[in-house]
């Protein structure tokens, strides 16, 4: 398809607390139903909406947490994590969730399309997109 | 409108979708089926299973070309197209299964 855009959503802030993380999430959903390249970059807090282990309970907030995990059968072939926003909050890669992906034609799969990376290679990939939503 | 079933009276919004998933017990699929003239298969309740099983893991319901994909997968690839979910739910996979399956309508689902 000729007109396949690269669509870059980028992710900066907490999960809870604010709309923007599930609303950004409910717009990945969708987008993927139209067959564009979508990419998914997490940075500054938004690198905690793909921790594990979230207990939502406290707050009386549904638990969306499990939800990126399935963004490889939405068809999202990228989640991108900025190193420096994860190395600032104690994190690493282990404290995130793994996100799959298969091709269930041609049965070619990645165990894990979450990818930390460094500064430089973030203003990289957010130049190379066509779209970016930020959120 | 509220839904009767095993003599409980369950709360289902203006579309027709249970308000408290945790209401759902197999009879809710039995009595929405009634109420369409839908006689309920097993191939009917390979993909009600489906789809609660699905929600249970990711927390949302599938789009319908995930749930064609799954299917295909799970169930047989002769199974996973829309021609034949629509055959089992003719007023559309994602939300009438939803729907039975207790589950919200599907993120992007009109």
């Amino acid at each position: 398809m000729s007109d396949t855009k690269n669509f870059m959503f980028l992710n900066r802030r907490a999960p809870y607390g604010t709309i923007y993380a599930w609303e950004s999430l409910e717009v990945v959903l969708i987008a993927a139903a139209f067959e564009q390249n979508v990419s998914l970059m997490f940075a500054d807090d938004g690198v905690y909406e793909l921790t594990k282990n979230q207990d939502t309970a406290g707050i009386g907030m549904k638990n969306f947490s499990p939800t990126y995990r399935t963004l490889g059968d939405y068809e999202v072939r990228h989640m991108y994590v900025d190193k420096a926003s994860l190395e600032a909050r104690g994190l690493t890669a282990d404290d995130l969730v793994q996100v799959e992906w298969e091709d269930w034609e041609t049965e070619e799969s990645v165990d894990n399309i979450v990818e930390v990376v460094d500064s430089e290679r973030v203003a990289e990939l957010l130049d190379e997109s066509d779209v970016v939503f930020s959120f | 409108m509220p839904i009767e079933v095993d003599g409980k009276t369950l709360e289902t919004d203006e579309e027709g979708y249970l308000v408290n998933l945790n209401d759902w017990v197999p009879g809710v699929a039995e009595v929405m089926a009634k109420e369409d003239d839908l006689e309920l298969t097993q191939d009917h309740w390979d993909i009600i299973n489906f789809l609660r099983e699905y929600y249970e893991e990711y927390q949302i319901a599938p789009a319908v070309r995930v749930l064609t994909k799954a299917v295909g997968k799970r169930l047989g690839k002769e199974k996973g197209n829309s021609k034949y979910l629509y055959g089992l739910f003719p007023y559309g996979p994602g939300k009438q299964a939803c729907r039975y399956a207790g589950l919200p309508k599907p993120t992007g689902c009109v």
